[in-house]
């Protein structure tokens, strides 16, 4: 008896995704490796929810930009549903992931152009991507997206993104988004700009969404508390590398790399109030070219060791990897 | 220790003109604001804590119009009053001397094709002070110093620079002349967590050196808990509540500001929470009675017929509640 | 229906921007006033502006002649209405074209970036290096005086187009950064509908504004190479005008006016097309300005 065996390759995988830039100016001309190495992969059985974390500077927007094909990498692999994004040439090719991957960005003002009404946009997305093949057909899927979201479909279609309050306009940045029914959405930064009172409304959407749609989360931030709030894993970067991964309990509340327990730290949290200093870096690009561990400046466990030599990735058994010598 | 008030508000209403009627962005504010303290003010999006600012700082230009009320700004004894939208000029006299104003986004406020230094002597020469390049020099390092910024900064230009950096050489720019208030609002928002805390550790140290007043504005509750000595509540352009930090957070008592502190998503705690439901009023023609009544669960008949007036249910504890939580 | 309501509209909004705004209110009426006079003051002209003789030369401004007349036998006043009407039109065209494009150019660059974006580069960089006025001065040399009105406008275009498509690239390369050129790219929408329905509406202020300030320019440059000489010359224009008072020795013989009224009209109706164009400046300025 031949038992055939498929194994479904991943939701979406990355190997050594690296990208640089070269800075000018106060960098003299420094080359910043922005996304370094990084290494991802989730897998395809049940929807998760994994979020980026990091401080501004540590590559995750550029990161999602890469899984978004907005850019393009300088040097590594990224696959989603099996297949090399960053070879596709085919338009058709191109829409179709369209259709399965897309965003939603921090600012929902400026998500938006702010001479057109948004339905202009909820109707591209429907007709443009092939999702509707007509304009009643976009109308309905439309409705039903805008209510998903908990907006009224006629009051919303005709305005204009001043008309919006910002989270109201973030529920059309995530009702937009959600009309190709995409496998993966990555949403940056979806609620740092939005007041602290309605960041929970749009976190619990995204929950909601995961449950009903079976839509996969791709969370950035640099907030621990809705990170941890919401993620099924927790992926922290720094510098373009991924310190620290594992499900979002078990990072959040037993931190291995020191980074993470900075970010922690850092959170203006009402619960406790924060002890001791923050250390804020100098010239960041120094961090970057560092010759051991990009951390070590601030690091307060650092030994000469982490000066002089780059750490590898530990692999810690039950998903949990930390890039430190510690381990 | 004085007690003599620094910022003393009297019942300001300020109001944007537009072509649809006023927008009454705040309405019958009152406060004061004490010596050596960090004031905070709070609340959401379009509550009216960026126009109370910018009112307080003497910036009222068209189609801004001071209503009615009065300011009195107390420094050393002296007295500098704004009762009309004349008298603005007794207020702008202080500013890059005893007051000054770090305004919304001010990092992208810089400006692109100068070097920091060079906006640095732009600054010195609005102070009106004479100094030589190399004194001025001397005392930007200093500033920097406090602030951990590298020399490296003077001599670049604001696009080379992260955003912390240039939101910390703003607060730099703002208080090299030891002003007396600094008004301060949202100065941490798009700045992530780490170089938040960093800003806003440094804000804390720079009040205890310079013995002044700040007064910061941010919707973010997590900020006032962790800096703020007394903070304000606002809710569409009328005050809720005002009284210590630790107190309010211990024991809120405006409804507001219960369910504002309940919202925040706590480290640690996967619980659900809950969001405000409903969003604030139109202030062209804001709802009767108390603004927000219609959000409020605790809300009873009274509040959608009269506005509540702020009273001094405990010592240095102000509401505006008919029905306060006690 | 919803068409008078929307000029209605239109209109309620352009009344009360020009009311808060007093450089714009001035500048705008000097023009509008500039604009009917150099309209439709013509077509009651009761002379003809090329023809010499016509009213008795040199008589100071009077009621019969409200600006006076000139050594040629010209009405200044008439004179005038005709001058500004061709200043203005190529004023305006010179502007119109070098602005159209300066602006496609800019965008393509802006937005293609690569090899077009190099080409488009060289070009503009090669065009703003080259000093106008001696190749005007050149050009004036070589055609006397019978260079054609239309002639000279293209020469002027080829001038102008580069201030805009540089500035327009630049304006194009930061907005291309901004989020929602993504969304509009995740909404499927393509380059060229990106760039002329998502892009050309939020810089269209600062194209017309530009528009503005290039005919101010191109006025004062024909202006400048009429007095030299280098113009239409049979053709009225603020410029020729001040060319035939210098070469009658006005101001020599006192006959003043006629070399006050072109003069005084340009230096209005420049004054008059700054202040739109800084007030239209100010308020569409794209990117920070410092406080």
């Amino acid at each position: 008896m031949v038992i055939v065996m498929s194994i479904e390759p991943p939701l979406l995988e990355t190997i050594n995704l690296t990208k640089v830039f070269k800075i000018g100016g106060i960098f003299k001309g420094a080359n910043i490796r922005a996304v370094d190495n990084v290494n991802l992969s989730i897998k395809h059985n049940e929807p998760i929810i994994l979020s980026i974390v990091g401080e501004s500077g540590c590559g995750k927007t550029t990161l999602a930009k890469l899984l978004l094909k907005i850019i393009q990498p300088t040097s590594g692999i990224i696959r989603f549903e099996g297949e090399d994004i960053t070879k596709i040439r085919k338009k058709s090719k191109i829409l179709e992931f369209k259709r399965k991957v897309q965003p939603i960005f921090q600012n929902p003002f400026e998500s938006f152009n702010p001479l057109h009404t948004v339905g202009r946009y909820l109707y591209a997305s429907a007709l443009r991507l092939k999702v509707a093949k007509s304009r009643e057909d976009a109308e309905k899927i439309i409705h039903e997206s805008l209510i998903s979201v908990g907006l009224n479909p006629d009051v919303t279609l005709n305005k204009r993104p001043f008309e919006f309050s910002g989270g109201e306009l973030q529920r059309v940045s995530i009702a937009r988004a959600l009309i190709s029914k995409p496998r993966l959405i990555i949403a940056d930064e979806p609620v740092s700009m939005l007041d602290a009172s309605i960041r929970m409304s749009i976190i619990n959407l995204f929950l909601r969404l995961k449950k009903e749609l079976n839509t996969y989360f791709i969370y950035i931030t640099h907030d621990l508390a809705t990170a941890y709030y919401i993620s099924d894993f927790v992926a922290v970067m720094f510098r373009g590398s991924i310190v620290e991964y594992g499900s979002a309990h078990d990072v959040l509340s037993d931190p291995l790399h020191p980074y993470t327990e900075i970010l922690l730290n850092s959170a203006p949290d009402v619960s406790k109030k924060w002890t001791g200093k923050m250390l804020l870096s100098g010239l960041e690009y120094k961090e970057f070219e560092s010759a051991g561990c990009k951390f070590w400046y601030r690091c307060p466990y650092t030994t000469d060791k982490c000066k002089l030599t780059r750490p590898e990735i530990r692999n810690l058994g039950n998903n949990r990897t930390v890039l430190c010598f510690r381990y | 220790m004085s007690e003599n008030p620094v910022i003393e508000v009297e019942n300001i209403r300020a109001y944007y003109e537009t072509r649809y009627g006023d927008v009454k962005a705040v309405d019958n504010v009152s406060f004061s604001v004490k010596l050596n303290e960090i004031f905070g003010i709070c609340g959401e999006s379009g509550c009216g804590k960026s126009t109370l600012i910018k009112v307080l700082y003497g910036i009222i230009e068209f189609p801004l119009k001071l209503v009615s009320g009065r300011i009195s700004i107390n420094i050393d004894g002296k007295s500098f009053l704004l009762k009309d939208n004349k008298d603005v000029n007794t207020i702008r006299k202080l500013w890059w001397k005893e007051i000054s104003y770090i305004p919304q986004a001010s990092m992208n406020l810089l400006n692109p094709t100068v070097k920091i230094k060079d906006q640095f002597m732009e600054i010195f020469r609005k102070m009106n002070k004479k100094i030589t390049r190399s004194e001025a020099e001397k005392i930007m390092q200093k500033s920097f110093d406090v602030l951990g910024l590298p020399k490296e900064v003077l001599s670049s230009y604001p696009h080379q620079l992260s955003g912390g950096m240039r939101q910390r050489v703003v607060i730099a720019m703002a208080t090299i002349h030891n002003p007396k208030i600094v008004y301060a609002d949202e100065p941490t928002t798009a700045l992530d967590v780490v170089v938040q805390r960093g800003i806003l550790e440094m804000i804390v140290e720079l009040q205890k050196k310079l013995n002044n007043t700040f007064v910061i504005v941010t919707h973010d509750m997590g900020i006032h808990y962790q800096i703020s000595d007394r903070i304000m509540v606002m809710y569409a352009g009328k005050v809720c509540e005002i009284g210590k930090t630790y107190e309010i957070f211990q024991k809120p008592i405006h409804p507001y500001t219960k369910l504002l502190i309940e919202s925040l998503p706590r480290l640690g705690d996967k619980s659900e929470r809950k969001s405000i439901k409903g969003e604030p009023p139109n202030l062209l023609s804001p709802p009767k009675g108390c603004r927000f009544h219609v959000r409020c669960p605790y809300a009873a008949q009274k509040c959608a017929k009269e506005e509540p007036s702020l009273l001094e249910i405990l010592h240095g504890r102000y509401v505006a509640c008919f029905n306060p939580l006690s | 229906m919803k068409r008078k309501k929307i000029t209605k509209r239109l209109v309620k909004n352009l009344l009360y921007v020009l009311k808060s705004d007093t450089r714009l209110l001035i500048g705008t009426s000097v023009l509008v006033t500039f604009m009917i006079l150099g309209f439709i003051f013509p077509y009651f002209s009761p002379y003809d502006p090329k023809r010499w003789g016509q009213v008795p030369r040199d008589i100071p401004p009077c009621l019969k002649y409200p600006l006076g007349t000139t050594s040629l036998g010209q009405d200044l006043f008439w004179l005038l209405t005709f001058a500004l009407q061709n200043s203005l039109i190529l004023g305006m065209v010179v502007a119109a074209i070098s602005t159209i494009v300066g602006v496609i150019l800019g965008l393509l660059a802006g937005y293609g970036g690569g090899y077009l974006d190099t080409i488009i580069t060289f070009f503009t960089d090669v065009f703003i290096a080259i000093p106008a006025f001696p190749i005007l001065v050149m050009l004036a040399a070589l055609f006397l005086g019978r260079i054609h009105i239309l002639m000279l406008a293209m020469v002027l275009c080829l001038f102008n187009w580069p201030w805009p498509a540089k500035q327009v690239r630049s304006m194009m390369l930061s907005l291309k950064e901004r989020a929602f050129i993504d969304t509009a790219i995740f909404s499927g929408f393509g380059m060229i509908e990106i760039i002329f329905r998502e892009i050309m509406p939020l810089i269209s202020p600062w194209i017309f504004a530009n528009f503005i300030n290039t005919v101010l320019v191109a006025i004062g440059a024909e202006a400048g190479l009429a007095t030299l000489g280098v113009s239409s010359l049979e053709e009225p224009t603020l410029g020729t005008i001040i060319y035939w008072s210098l070469r009658y020795q006005a101001m020599f013989r006192g006959y003043w006016w006629w070399i006050a009224v072109p003069v005084g009209t340009i230096t209005v109706l420049f004054i008059a097309l700054f202040l739109i164009y800084i007030s239209l400046s100010e308020r569409f300025s794209i990117g920070g300005s410092k406080k």
